[in-house]
């Protein structure tokens, strides 16, 4: 899941992680009023869930509480666009009206998950500012890494090594070596799978701060952290895949006409896979997962038809842990309750699959039956157009 | 031979008496595995289709000296299950659950280092020697025995590529579901190197998907150390970056973990890198000189 950067900040600073002083504003008023609490000059920062905001128009400059209204009055209701949300970009609800720091230096400091050494590692560059990839493409050698075990914490050794290896000293060096410390038990207490402040500001007197923060959090672990779960933002979030999550259904929306429904997230992928390589293309990723209900697959049916775009459907299941009997049943009485006139590819293997083919065949629906995943694909993707 | 599970490897069931720990330990059972003990913390005393039930893994071991368990406790208490197994001198643990929390994983990860416990998944169909022992969730009846060395991050797809094999007369060695998430307890390197070491093992299907870099290190070992034939699929080859495709590992991050990547390395170790599912058992038929 992911936070907005002024709710990643309210995380952090409970860890004692140092952020500007700041507020969220909904409107050009109260965008006003924050900025006369911290003394006048602040800066206006678009809060949608993508990164490159400022070279879309999203962050400003305001030397007076009368500009900031009138800046945050700008990028309040705009639509922003940047690299990271796509052409159809994101309607600005929030801004995160924050106190304008002099700036020394900028600094890259993230935490998140080497699964190839199956810890927590955190890393740090001299290039604040820019994306930690393209930092690794151009300059590999500048990335710092320190690796460790969720149980000790980053150890203030660790956090002195990458401090010495940044160059700083002094008071900034101590900051540093706390704000590490910091930063790493936040990623950690939240089971967060990122936690990035890019950049970390140093300022001209030596303190050293979040200037911008992003945080991600492991779905499998919000049940533990009511708190952050209560901080999702369905407005940043594709409807048809908010609406699947309410039934517990993995589904991501694609651009293309053929929907699919599979069980297992390895098989769903290579359906898609399998529908390209036939030259068609898939509407969606759906994964209707272990221990599907009837109920569940009848939801399921339910979102992948309500995509306008899809003119055939490729139901593709594997029995395993999933009965096919259980979701012949799901398919049919969705079927039958939505009025499913589009042509449905329907392949089924697995456990009780006899008596899923039975009731699907005795089902009257427009059901068209595959032996094979590369049949099934040809089918639906002729069917679709 | 085979790897890892046969008819003799005593199995407890951690979880047995719930809905999916039932359901699947009976279908274990009628495969030939020996489920010889159940644990349900509360519950000692009872048993479920005969299996008796014990309130600790330790207890369960003493009473009947299972050595492997299969796991089928919710996500929450997998990890604590899982260092309970591996405390009370369990050596191969089989991990059935979905959506553990990664941090939990990679405690029990730690945890391990330093025994000699094998994990494997969590988030996995588990493992099969075909004809000797089950310990997982697969549909047996796809399965023959056979030469075929199968491992995969997948739980159905595994059974296509598996279905596959046995439908062109292919029987199988051992499969190992290795599962979906981003801090497997047993990686593809780890099932190569005793399937290398297996002889019943004459080839190999290795299954991979999008996220991380567990198919690089496969083709890094393969190209040095794993002398057998590699057929391998790559699914996500369509995936949009930076979405999670179901697993939780299965996320192209950074522009970093892309089935293109993935699938030219393995090109490169000598691999049989085939475009579509369908081709799995094709493509294994000919590098055998079966078709």
């Amino acid at each position: 899941m992911k936070v907005h950067e002024y709710q990643a900040k309210e995380i952090l600073a409970r860890f004692g992680v140092a952020v500007p002083r700041g507020r969220v504003a909904f409107t050009p008023e109260e965008a006003r009023a924050i900025a006369q609490e911290l003394g006048g000059r602040v800066v206006v920062k678009a809060q949608v869930h993508a990164g490159g905001r400022g070279k879309a128009g999203g962050v400003k400059l305001a030397n007076s509480p009368e500009e900031a209204a009138q800046v945050a009055a700008q990028i309040l209701g705009m639509k922003l666009v940047s690299v990271q949300t796509g052409p159809e970009g994101k309607i600005v609800r929030k801004v995160l009206v924050e106190e304008a720091l002099p700036i020394a230096r900028e600094l890259y400091l993230g935490v998140v998950l080497d699964r190839s050494r199956a810890l927590p590692v955190m890393m740090a560059s001299a290039f604040g500012g820019m994306e930690i990839e393209e930092v690794a493409r151009e300059h590999p050698e500048a990335i710092l890494k320190e690796h460790f075990d969720p149980t000790l914490g980053l150890r203030p050794f660790q956090a002195r090594k990458l401090g010495f290896a940044l160059g700083l000293s002094g008071n900034t060096f101590k900051e540093f070596v706390a704000f590490a410390q910091a930063l790493a038990r936040a990623y950690n207490e939240t089971d967060a799978s990122l936690a990035e402040i890019n950049p970390l500001l140093v300022t001209g007197d030596g303190r050293v701060l979040a200037l911008d923060a992003k945080m991600n959090f492991d779905d499998n672990a919000l049940v533990r952290h009511p708190e952050i779960a209560a901080m999702r933002d369905l407005e940043e979030e594709d409807p048809f895949e908010v609406e699947a999550s309410k039934y517990d259904l993995n589904y991501i929306k694609l651009d293309g006409n053929i929907g699919c429904m599979v069980n297992g997230a390895g098989l769903a992928m290579a359906t898609m896979d399998i529908i390209k390589h036939y030259g068609g293309s898939p509407a969606n990723f759906l994964d209707v997962g272990g221990g599907a209900s009837q109920e569940r697959v009848e939801n399921a049916f339910r979102i992948l038809l309500s995509d306008p775009n899809v003119k055939a459907v490729l139901i593709n299941i594997f029995g395993g842990i999933v009965r096919c009997d259980r979701i012949a049943a799901g398919v049919v009485a969705a079927a039958r309750n939505l009025e499913v006139r589009l042509p449905i590819v329907v392949r089924l293997e697995g456990t009780n699959v006899e008596e899923g083919r039975r009731i699907l065949a005795e089902s009257g629906l427009p059901l068209h039956p595959a032996g094979t995943m590369a049949e099934a694909a040809k089918k639906v993707v002729e069917l679709a157009g | 031979m085979a790897i890892w599970v046969d008819e003799n490897t005593k199995v407890v069931v951690q979880g047995l008496t719930g809905k999916e720990g039932q359901f699947h330990a009976a279908r274990c059972r009628e495969y030939g595995t020996k489920i010889v003990a159940g644990v349900t913390p509360g519950k000692g005393g009872q048993e479920v289709d005969g299996v008796p039930v014990f309130d600790t893994v330790e207890q369960a071991r003493k009473a009947t000296g299972c050595t492997a368990s299969l796991v089928f406790v919710p996500p929450l208490q997998a990890a604590d299950a899982i260092l309970e197994a591996a405390d009370a001198g369990i050596e191969l643990i089989v991990c059935i659950t979905e959506g553990i929390p990664a941090k939990d994983e990679v405690l029990v990860r730690q945890a391990l280092r330093a025994s000699r416990v094998r994990l494997i998944g969590p988030n996995c169909p588990g493992i099969i020697s075909p004809g000797k022992a089950k310990l997982g969730i697969m549909p047996a009846h796809i399965h023959r025995e056979g030469s075929i060395g199968v491992v995969s991050r997948s739980g159905t797809l595994t059974y296509e590529a598996v279905d596959q094999l046995t439908k062109l007369g292919m029987g199988q060695s051992t499969c190992v579901g290795i599962g979906g998430d981003p801090v497997p307890g047993t990686s593809f390197v780890d099932v190569l190197a005793a399937f290398q070491e297996d002889p019943q093992t004459e080839a190999v299907v290795l299954i991979g998907e999008i996220g991380g870099t567990a198919e690089e290190e496969a083709a890094e070992f393969v190209s040095s150390r794993f002398t057998k034939p590699v057929v391998a699929f790559i699914a996500g080859q369509t995936a949009p970056p930076g979405r999670r495709m179901g697993h939780a590992g299965a996320i192209i991050a950074g522009g970093k973990g892309t089935a293109k990547e993935k699938m030219e390395a393995l090109q490169a170790a000598g691999i049989h890198v085939v475009p579509t599912p369908a081709e799995i058992g094709i493509t294994m038929a000919k590098v055998l000189g079966k078709a």
